[in-house]
């Protein structure tokens, strides 16, 4: 059976943390510079590709899922979206009219626009990095595994492994959950949200 | 954007968030959405930027990384950034003690020089003198406090007194020695001081000489920025040991002379009526609104408010009169003092901008919203900051100095009225509602309104009529809906029969539910016993302490009981409470609380998750040290249970 060998960016909301150094680490990696200090002095500004969407008491990271059998490239009139070789869903700003189908079309929403120059822009699974074998700017920055980079073999696999550890230590009676203060402060927080909608209704 | 009833359960709250939602003005809601996610380091308390090789983040996962660069872990960082938080509460709460010390001080030494220069002044060896700024308005507890601290009152002046009381509260700020406080040893009960002494021996750090007992009020505070540098104290229990001293320096020693100074100065407060809400303020008349915490300077805008030339001054722009209102602390000093009302708690004070109607407010120190100036600029209110230490940008700036104050508080008051003709009357929206209340429950009125002592309150405690006593403090925290939990936890401890006694914006929040009234006590929130004891003594059900500095004055209570049973304090049915809490002082308040022996539920989790030890020591390991150790629950009817219980608990160990 054919695998699939392009890597992707996989995202865990049950470990996102919402600290948004993702963001940071993208924007900056999409600057002139690609230095923190010398981009926030950049004009135009450097924007961040990934956006931490703050859903009650998880945050989900949403960012481009360069689709297969990507509607925004099927969409685009003009060819601006294409497919690289690596399978990442790339723009050419030249060719873009504007015209935000991509971002109709996407069931994500991903592709924004960008005002001044009329055109849009997206996750691009980071190609300078990508040529030097480096993973994307959002995964390393992400230190809390919510952002993971592979191909899908790669991580169903892992999450396969990690699995039947579980099971087996469960079924020896020796699973303890290990002492987690992100899950404690989270169930802490939707007890917060629960009691204050709890009493608008 | 949020829906009005979602932020608040006070109507006048929910009135003036819809208008400015309407009006398109940005508040505290809209800034904490902006703000959505919030970093999940910073929230669990492992994010540590105490040096320049960091910042560094711990993995909460359980994954790399598991150290900061000098291989500090989760625990190390959180108790680290608690001692901080700790530190700055009580440094906030310290400071404002220091500054009524040094007025009761400058008071005195202007009387001698006055009395000198042989100005034609009344009796100034009794400080009571129009032409001194400040004056001592409460002889009785200044002589009380002298003979408390040690000090020879025999055939000495008031004005020698104040001077002596004044030296001995600076000194307990800034002393050398490794005695505890002055302030402490004059207060505390033996039964709790030797809790204190052993504490740290029983953590298991004997090298802690006096245990957790305070030195100087200034030098835990600054040896907590000590432990904390880089490279320092990297254990959490001494840390966090150190977090329980530095706090009680805050309790025995800042908070409680900044309370027990300002009664000296400006009267203790005694039971008086008064009101609260938005409300209070009025449409033809020039409102001043005196918020922050430190009533040297308020006391001084409502003396100003009076001059006949100011009235006058604002009847001429058509106005009625002056109308001077509180808002958070300072707002609940003038409150007990004078029954000056009450506008609102923290979250209101971008709402009572909103109405239109304000003048000016009037701004010190703690808790003031920056944000206040921009609200300002939608309206012609202006916003004058006073403090030195206090500077807001876009603010007028008219700078306090004790020796000057009353010309200052004048100018201030002048502003104000000069302001009336700017105000728009089209744009004016008072809400209507404001509830009225029972206020000024010191420890001398309480005492007082009990024939002297506290037997009353201790036989009904004994017979179970009242269950236990609760503490709740204030901050709101836009995290949780304005009030709910304040209110919630309020009734449902009630209907368990267990009288209050709060502070701060929770008093203000129990006061617009009239819970401060008498009455309160025949509605179901309120249990058939404790209904009977405030029946029998003419009381509401919870009782009024002040503002959140007078949290000392729940100690000295809780003090009184302890050594009337001769227990300490960690033996009694008393649980502490802070529902809705926002401030790194309510963190110290929590810390004192808990180290003096009052088991504390926190309705907000504070910045310490990441730490799996650090939450052990807090939540379990504090009752064998101390006695008593926090609760965390954000629902107000479980948090209630649990205070409940911990209430029955101490009452089963005590054999009631
Ligand atoms: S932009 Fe949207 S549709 Fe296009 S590849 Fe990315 S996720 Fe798929
Ligand atoms: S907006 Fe640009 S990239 Fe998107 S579909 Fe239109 S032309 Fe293509
Ligand atoms: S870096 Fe990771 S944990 Fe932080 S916001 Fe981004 S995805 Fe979430
Ligand atoms: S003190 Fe240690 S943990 Fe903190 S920032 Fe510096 S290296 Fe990192």
């Amino acid at each position: 059976m054919p695998t699939d060998s392009t890597p992707t960016i996989f995202i865990d909301p049950a470990k996102c943390i919402g600290c948004r150094q993702c963001e940071i680490a993208c924007a900056v990696e999409h600057s002139q510079s690609k230095d923190l200090f010398s981009a926030i002095f950049e004009d135009p500004l450097p924007l961040p590709r990934i956006h931490i969407l703050p859903m009650g008491a998880y945050n989900v990271p949403m960012n481009c899922r360069h689709c297969d059998g990507a509607p925004c490239v099927e969409v685009c009139p003009t060819g601006a979206l294409f497919h690289d070789e690596d399978g990442a869903v790339m723009i050419t700003p030249e060719k873009c009219i504007g015209c935000k189908m991509c971002a109709i079309v996407c069931p994500f929403g991903i592709p924004e626009f960008e005002a001044l120059n009329g055109v849009m822009f997206k996750c691009d699974m980071c190609p300078d990095r990508r040529a030097e074998g480096r993973v994307p700017a959002c995964v390393e920055a992400c230190k809390t595994g919510a952002l993971q980079f592979g191909t899908i073999d790669e991580i169903v696999g892992r999450v396969r492994k990690e699995t039947a550890e579980k099971i087996i230590k469960l079924k020896e009676g020796e699973y303890e959950e290990e002492y987690n203060g992100w899950d404690l402060y989270r169930s802490m927080y939707a007890e917060i949200i629960r009691v204050n909608e709890g009493e608008s209704k | 954007m949020k829906k009005y009833k979602e932020v608040s359960i006070d109507s006048t709250t929910q009135q003036m968030y819809e208008r400015a939602q309407e009006m398109g003005i940005e508040t505290v809601w809209e800034r904490l959405e902006k703000q959505q996610p919030q970093c999940g380091y910073g929230l669990l308390g492992v994010c540590c930027r105490n040096c320049m090789m960091g910042p560094c983040r711990i993995n909460p996962f359980g994954g790399e990384p598991t150290r900061g660069v000098c291989g500090a872990d989760a625990d190390t960082i959180v108790a680290r950034n608690l001692l901080r938080m700790i530190a700055a509460g009580a440094a906030a709460h310290s400071d404002h003690g220091r500054h009524v010390a040094l007025t009761l001080l400058i008071a005195a030494e202007m009387a001698e020089k006055f009395k000198k220069e042989g100005k034609p002044v009344l009796e100034l060896d009794n400080m009571a003198s129009n032409t001194l700024p400040y004056q001592v308005r409460d002889a009785e507890k200044l002589k009380a406090v002298a003979e408390r601290l040690g000090i020879e009152t025999e055939g000495k002046t008031i004005r020698e007194l104040a001077k002596e009381v004044a030296e001995v509260a600076l000194h307990d700020f800034g002393k050398q020695d490794e005695e505890a406080l002055r302030f402490l040893k004059a207060y505390l009960n033996p039964k709790t001081y030797e809790v204190f002494e052993t504490a740290a021996a029983k953590a298991g750090m004997p090298w802690f000489e006096n245990g957790i007992l305070p030195r100087g009020i200034d030098r835990e505070i600054v040896e907590s920025l000590h432990r904390t540098h880089i490279g320092t104290d990297h254990d959490p229990v001494s840390i966090l040991l150190h977090g329980l001293k530095t706090s009680l320096g805050d309790a025995w020693g800042g908070s409680l002379i900044a309370t027990e100074l300002q009664d000296i100065l400006f009267g203790t407060p005694q039971v008086i009526k008064a009101e609260a809400n938005l409300g209070v303020l009025k449409e033809d008349y020039v409102n001043i609104v005196v918020h922050g915490h430190e009533p040297v300077l308020s006391e001084k805008i409502v003396e100003a408010a009076q001059d006949p030339e100011l009235i006058e001054l604002a009847q001429k722009y058509g106005a009625k009169g002056i109308n001077v209102v509180g808002m958070c602390c300072t707002g609940l000093e003038v409150l007990m003092r004078h029954g000056i009302p009450i506008a609102g708690n923290f979250l209101q004070q971008e709402m009572a901008i909103v109405t239109g109607a304000v003048e000016a407010m009037v701004v010190d120190v703690q808790c003031i919203m920056p944000a206040t100036v921009d609200v300002a600029r939608c309206f012609h209110t202006k916003i004058i900051d006073t403090s030195p230490l206090a500077t807001f940008p876009g603010a007028i700036h008219i700078k306090f100095d004790e020796r000057r104050a009353d010309e200052i508080a004048k100018e201030i008051v002048r502003t104000a009225v000069e302001n009336f003709p700017n105000r728009s009357k089209k744009r004016v929206e008072i809400p209507k509602e404001k509830m009225a209340g029972y206020v000024g429950f010191s420890v001398e009125a309480i005492l007082k309104h009990f024939g002297g002592n506290l037997k009353p309150i201790e036989e009904a405690i004994v017979e179970g009529k009242i269950k236990g006593v609760a503490g709740l403090v204030g901050c709101n925290n836009p995290k949780i809906k304005q009030d709910h939990n304040h209110i919630k936890i309020a009734n449902e401890l009630m209907k368990r029969d267990v009288l209050l006694i709060g502070t701060g914006c929770w008093a203000t929040a129990a006061m617009k539910y009239g819970i401060f009234l008498p009455e309160y006590a025949d509605t179901d929130n309120v249990g058939p016993g404790l209904r009977e004891f405030a029946k029998e003594w003419g009381i509401p059900p919870a009782l009024n302490m002040g503002s959140c500095v007078d949290c000392t004055r729940m100690l000295v209570l809780a003090d009184l009981i302890a050594r009337d049973l001769n227990v300490p304090i960690s033996a009694l049915p008393v649980v502490g409470s802070a529902p809705e809490a926002m401030t790194e002082k309510a963190v110290s308040i929590g810390t004192y609380f808990v180290a003096s022996g009052i088991t504390t539920h926190l309705g907000i989790v504070p910045p310490v998750l990441g730490g799996p030890k650090v939450v052990k020591i807090l939540t379990q390991d504090l009752y064998d040290i101390v006695g008593a150790a926090f609760i965390v629950e954000p629902d107000p009817y479980k948090a209630a249970r649990l205070m409940y219980d911990h209430i029955m608990k101490k009452r089963k160990e005590l054999g009631i």
